[in-house]
């Protein structure tokens, strides 16, 4: 058995330990800087916050709905889609602006998910999970391949038409577009409006209440059904916007434009904690930085960002499974 | 597996399936001698045969060990890639010689198996929880986690280093000898044997590569664990997408070409007969109870004494390993090899089936790996001319139907012929002392 | 204390607990709990919902790891042990509420307790050859015998889930003393059952004590069974144990009233 009179120099080493990774972090942090100089790291770093906002939109979607009905909603990356979609026809069939597009895509992407939930998952709520989660699958491959009919959209890139002009500010270097600002600004105004229906109102209540325990908030007077397929519109409209937002900021839409950013938010919102909404938020900036920085830094890094982006999430899923705001969930026995 | 005990049966449930299996083979074997289906068809029905094998593999993973994994997709291209390098090297000796992908890919699998063993010989797991113990009652727990990891580091470190020297001095004299017995044999019959060698490599490694990941990551719940295996059939999709970096011939997006065709109707009946004879007989042992027992109550099971992280370990590598195999045939099926064939989309079609079949039943993956390549194909030739798009679109559309009107899918858990389960013998009534009060209340019960 | 003077002590107690402490964050569930129970001793741990006994026996069996404390079977600790190992060093348990495995038969659900003592690999159970046909069969017969012991015998075939209730229970202690304990926890067996079921049970545990030698602890709320047949009960409440005796000492135990009455009715009586 060890003397106490060992107990000081072991913490001394394993505080110097501490100290060299530390130290060992900061420089490899400043070594970056230095690399390309600092205006390009920060130019990433803006780069990152623009896509992870957007990831954020599509993140809560997943999050909110997991949270309320426990279903990994894999169609919500194609909701994303279609917003990018409704809004590219309101821009060149109507002529509408930025703002018409995106309250339309909005809409279209509610109702879309509206009638999903009533049609596909709320027969399927009784029967084991899985079926549900397949009829997810079906769902997502349903509108892939729906769009990519040739009378609907085609399976072409198709060039985006902007609803309005890019503006570039030059700001010490780093460049910042109008894009950037706005989306920014609308990700912001739509999170901090869910916040606030979420905490701040009645019918959030009722959303965190049926999310708890759904007999309970049943029993309680709570419309369940009317709630779930509000948190589904919600998480949809969010996702629409998001899709808005990409195809303006990235200016090619295909059908399965999805995939990939949406597959992003889910692994943000689960490093986050799935449920979560905050942690959803922060895992999005978290996935957007990383994406960029990995193609910004590492030498073909434009071939290996997805790599990097499902490593990270090996990582958290070894580190802290449940998420950075995650709670365990303890099985009573 | 079969949820009600069947009543007496008259004739031994192997005769009518032998039967069967014979006629399925007979019928398309004659089929394609005789031209009466194309090409074409004749491949179609082949990779159901190796859909099959995969659903199997998966339907082992969730329907009967629970775990719900998105990742089968991965082991599929595991063997697909790795027996492709294996026989390429016999036609164009990319490694240098036309053993030599072989002969590392044996070296290096021993020498991991050798750095497992020799971490759990080592007792790395005790060392840590014991010097963890030691060490937390001197110092907090996070500074003693900084040693553990320290001395965990070192010491798989040295079982790395001895399995690296392992690969390292073994591979010449492997590859020496294989190539010395290639040369031995008529062409024909090496052929035959580095097939062979390539599809169970090609096994064994999507084995043992899940047996690794499964270990860590198995202990997530079930939720989690189907993340994580997305995630990493998501990186192994990317990694093939930039394989040309490690490995010129693999060729990257463009696609590996130049692998050898000899996938045919035989051998993929063969390994699928062989595969779910294995299975079977392993379902119905105690080992696959103890399986299924994981599935059903994993905390009961435990209590049971069932070491459930081995169990679900093992029933993850012998589910890779069938993906693998399946994959290894389907490399050799069509001559090439592109990344989209593993993609996240493509990986979603071995859980349709299965769900589609019914979680848990052997049968009902082989039925609707059957069903499910001819409802695409035959979409696909019924519909009219400009129209073939529109079978991606009604697929889902069925798929939706059947989840909303047969949620278990098409044959739930039950099997039939020799896949049911055996009856046990009903033994006579030992008398033995039992209390007589217990007697009188058989049959009583209810609140 | 050492290793060895644990065993020499051990002699007469199978089980013995102390300063067991477990902690959930911040909140103490079972805190300094000391129990002993001797060899062949049919114990009982009772107290009011909440008051940590099937946390107690959570920790028995390792599925939680005690914050504090020693948890001696036999003489050797079983904390920080895997729950597969303690189970198999000869520790059973069922549980509050049932946990067979639901869509097995009977049979299947006792055969899994013999998978330790399978005596063939998986390489043999494939191929069929080797030990398998002989191991299995003997397996098979001696789980048959042991549902026989608990007339259970002509249900093998049925699902579990299939089974009425109080079959259900029966299956549950049958199939935990088929992994051949020698310290059965037993969490509230007669839950859910009617008087004469209870009856039933309160012989079936004499029967089954007898029969394979076992020492039993067990929780349970009715106290006709716990009066009946426990020798020497604790009662919990709070995490902590407030008292300790025969049946006749806790029925008359003020504090024991009160903790399941509330102090004003423990005053009245």
């Amino acid at each position: 058995m060890k003397s106490s009179t060992l107990a000081l120099p072991l913490r001394v080493i394993a505080w110097l330990v501490y100290g060299a990774l530390g130290l060992g972090i900061v420089y490899a942090l400043v070594a970056l800087v230095r690399l390309n100089g600092p205006v390009y790291f920060l130019q990433a770093v803006v780069d990152g916050l623009k896509l992870g906002f957007v990831y954020a939109l599509i993140a809560l979607g997943y999050t909110m709905v997991y949270g309320i009905v426990r279903l990994i909603n894999f169609a919500h990356g194609d909701v994303f889609m279609v917003g990018a979609f409704a809004s590219f026809y309101a821009i060149t069939e109507y002529g509408w602006g930025f703002v018409p597009a995106i309250l339309f895509a909005m809409l279209t992407c509610l109702l879309l998910n509206v009638v999903i939930e009533r049609v596909a998952y709320k027969p399927l709520r009784n029967a084991p999970r899985i079926a549900a989660l397949i009829t997810a699958i079906g769902v997502s491959f349903f509108l892939e391949y729906f769009t990519a009919l040739k009378f609907v959209f085609s399976a072409d890139f198709i060039t985006y038409k902007r609803p309005f002009e890019v503006v570039v500010w030059n700001i010490g270097g780093v460049l910042i577009t109008n894009i950037t600002v706005i989306i920014i600004v609308v990700t912001v105004f739509l999170l901090l409006l869910l916040q606030y229906i979420v905490t701040k109102t009645k019918i959030g209540k009722a959303m965190r209440a049926t999310s708890l325990d759904k007999p309970a908030a049943r029993l309680m007077g709570i419309n369940v059904d009317a709630i779930i397929s509000l948190t589904f519109a919600m998480g949809a409209a969010l996702a629409g916007a998001g899709g808005v937002l990409y195809a303006i900021a990235f200016p090619q839409i295909w059908t399965f434009m999805g995939l990939m950013p949406g597959l992003k938010a889910f692994v943000a919102a689960v490093l986050g904690g799935i449920g979560n909404i905050p942690g959803a938020f922060v895992g999005s900036l978290l996935m957007g930085e990383i994406d960029v920085l990995v193609v910004s830094f590492l030498p073909m890094g434009s071939r290996l960002r997805d790599l990097f982006a499902f490593f990270v999430l090996i990582l958290v899923f070894l580190i802290k499974p449940t998420g950075i705001f995650g709670e365990p969930q303890v099985e009573k026995v | 597996m079969q949820t009600t005990m069947p009543r007496k049966r008259l004739i031994p449930t192997w005769i009518p399936t032998l039967l069967v299996a014979i006629a399925v083979y007979l019928l398309v074997a004659y089929a394609k001698q005789t031209d009466r289906i194309s090409v074409y068809w004749h491949q179609v029905i082949q990779l159901a045969g190796l859909t099959a094998i995969t659903g199997l593999g998966l339907n082992l993973i969730y329907g009967f060990n629970g775990q719900f994994s998105l990742g089968h997709v991965g082991f599929y291209a595991i063997g697909a890639y790795g027996s492709a390098l294996i026989t390429k090297d016999l036609l164009t000796k990319w490694s240098g010689t036309n053993v030599g992908a072989l002969a590392w890919m044996i070296a290096g699998q021993i020498g991991l198996v050798l750095v497992l063993m020799l971490i759990g010989r080592l007792r790395v797991g005790q060392i840590r929880k014991g010097l963890a113990a030691r060490l937390e009652t001197l110092i907090k727990p996070h500074e003693a986690w900084v040693f553990t990891t320290l001395v965990t580091l070192i010491l798989v470190a040295f079982a790395l280093a001895l399995g690296v020297g392992f690969v390292w001095l073994a591979q010449k004299p492997l590859a020496a000898g294989l190539g010395s017995l290639i040369t031995k044999l008529p062409e024909v019959a090496a052929q035959n044997v580095i097939f062979v060698l390539a599809l169970l490599n090609g096994g064994t490694l999507a084995a043992l590569v899940a047996y690794l990941i499964g270990l860590p990551l198995l202990r997530l719940g079930s939720d989690y664990f189907g993340i994580a295996t997305l995630g990493f059939a998501i990186m192994m999709y990317t990694g093939l997408q930039n394989s040309d970096l490690i490995i010129p011939t693999m060729k990257g997006a463009r696609g590996m070409v130049g692998i050898p065709r000899w996938t045919t109707w035989g051998w993929v009946f063969g390994v699928l007969v062989v595969l779910v004879i294995a299975m079977r007989n392993m379902l119905y042992s105690s080992h696959g109870r103890a399986i299924v027992s994981v599935r059903e109550d994993e905390i009961a099971a435990k209590m049971m004494g069932i070491d459930v992280a081995q169990s679900k370990a093992l029933a993850f590598a012998i589910g890779g390993f069938f993906a693998g195999v399946a994959g290894g045939l389907y490399a050799h099926l069509y001559g090439f090899l592109h990344p989209s064939s593993f993609s996240m989309v493509k990986g979603f079609d071995p859980l349709i089936i299965i769900v589609f079949g019914g979680l848990g039943s052997m049968t009902g993956t082989i039925v609707a790996s059957a069903l499910f390549a001819l409802i695409i194909e035959g979409l696909r030739v019924l519909l009219p001319q400009g129209f073939e798009d529109w079978r991606f679109v009604i697929y889902p559309v069925l798929l939706l139907l059947i989840m909303l009107l047969r949620p278990q899918g098409l044959l739930g858990t039950n099997e039939w012929g020799w896949l049911r389960p055996p009856i046990p013998p009903m033994k006579g009534v030992p008398v033995s002392s039992k209390p007589s009060t217990a007697r009188a209340e058989s049959g009583e019960g209810g609140a | 204390m050492s290793a060895a003077t644990a065993k020499q002590e051990y002699t007469n107690r199978t089980l013995d607990i102390r300063d067991l402490t477990m902690m959930f964050g911040g909140l103490r569930a079972v805190s300094d709990f000391d129990m002993a129970v001797p060899e062949n001793g049919l114990y009982g741990l009772i107290g009011p919902n909440g008051a940590g006994k099937t946390t107690v026996f959570n920790m028995i069996t390792g599925i939680y790891r005690p914050t504090e404390g020693t948890i001696l079977f036999e003489g050797n600790d079983l904390v920080g042990r895997e729950p597969y190992l303690i189970t198999r060093t000869g520790v059973a348990r069922t549980f509050q509420n049932i946990r067979l495995f639901q869509n097995l038969t009977v049979l299947d659900n006792v055969r899994i307790a013999y998978h330790t003592y399978a005596g063939y690999s998986m390489i043999e159970a494939i191929t069929r050859l080797g030990r398998f046909g002989a191991r299995d069969r003997v397996m098979t017969e001696q789980a048959q015998d042991f549902l026989a012991v608990f007339n259970l015998q002509d249900r093998q075939g049925e699902i579990a889930k299939n089974l009425p209730y109080g079959e259900q229970r029966r299956l549950e202690i049958a199939r935990a003393l088929a992994a051949q304990p020698r310290l059965l926890l037993l969490d509230e067996p007669a839950a859910g059952m009617n008087p004469k079921e209870v009856g039933t049970l309160m012989e079936l545990i004499h029967f089954i004590r007898d029969r394979f030698k076992l020492t039993i602890l067990l929780i349970e709320h009715q106290m006709r069974v716990v009066m009946g047949i426990c020798e020497w009960i604790t009662v919990m409440d709070f995490g902590q144990v407030i008292a300790r005796g025969t049946p006749r000492d806790i029925q008359s135990n003020t504090r024991v009233i009160e903790a399941y009455l509330g102090k004003r009715m423990g005053k009245e009586l």
